[in-house]
């Protein structure tokens, strides 16, 4: 193998162990997660497009990567790309997340 | 939008290594194969990443034996089909 860049998605070929390939029922949030990225997609032009996507969870840092669940990455993709146009502001989500968390801690 | 290949041509797949989005798998690039079929003209998804929706491309199956893939194949006699765009093959 050469020393060339290499995307952390781009794994073929590399060892990886083995696949788990029992079937899951998606949460709730995931659904709505998959319905949103949809939902950006539709729009004429797309808000998200598939590619803007993928190319947003490629950008992910790799241990995040690592860590992260398949939908968990989805929707830090679609946040970043959100950002990016200005349709919400870092501030705002923070502001967000923090009226949540009190919500869900009450 | 005219293809510049015709199924059955020899390919090789270039060896790039640019940064950005790209949907040539690493594994597949300074390979080898044959042109299966040309499967029609599609937006750049590397411009469709960010957002330009502005370069058609013509894709193409490539067929490639998987002793042309990987160095010690499981299954030498074996093929593996890969999509690939035809900024990113050249004629052997």
């Amino acid at each position: 193998m050469t020393s060339h860049p290499r995307g952390i998605h781009d794994l073929g070929g590399l060892p990886a162990g083995e696949i788990d390939r029992s079937e899951h029922q998606n949460d709730f949030w995931e659904q709505r997660v998959d319905a949103l990225q949809r939902a950006l997609g539709l729009l004429d032009p797309p808000l998200v497009r598939t590619d803007e996507l993928r190319r947003a969870i490629e950008g992910i840092g790799a241990q995040a990567y690592d860590r992260m669940s398949y939908y968990e990455r989805w929707i830090t993709a679609i946040t970043e790309v959100l950002m990016e146009k200005g349709v919400i502001a870092v501030d705002e989500l923070g502001r967000k997340i923090a009226e949540i968390e009190a919500r869900e801690q009450a | 939008m005219n293809a510049r290949f015709k199924p059955g041509q020899r390919v090789r797949v270039r060896e790039w290594y640019p940064p950005g989005h790209v949907r040539t798998p690493y594994y597949i690039r300074g390979k080898s194969g044959e042109i299966e079929r040309v499967c029609g003209v599609f937006d750049n998804p590397e411009r469709l990443a960010y957002a330009k929706a502005d370069d058609p491309k013509t894709l193409y199956r490539v067929r490639f034996r998987q002793s042309d893939v990987w160095e010690r194949a499981e299954r030498p006699n074996d093929t593996i089909d890969v999509e690939i765009y035809e900024h990113w093959l050249e004629g052997t």
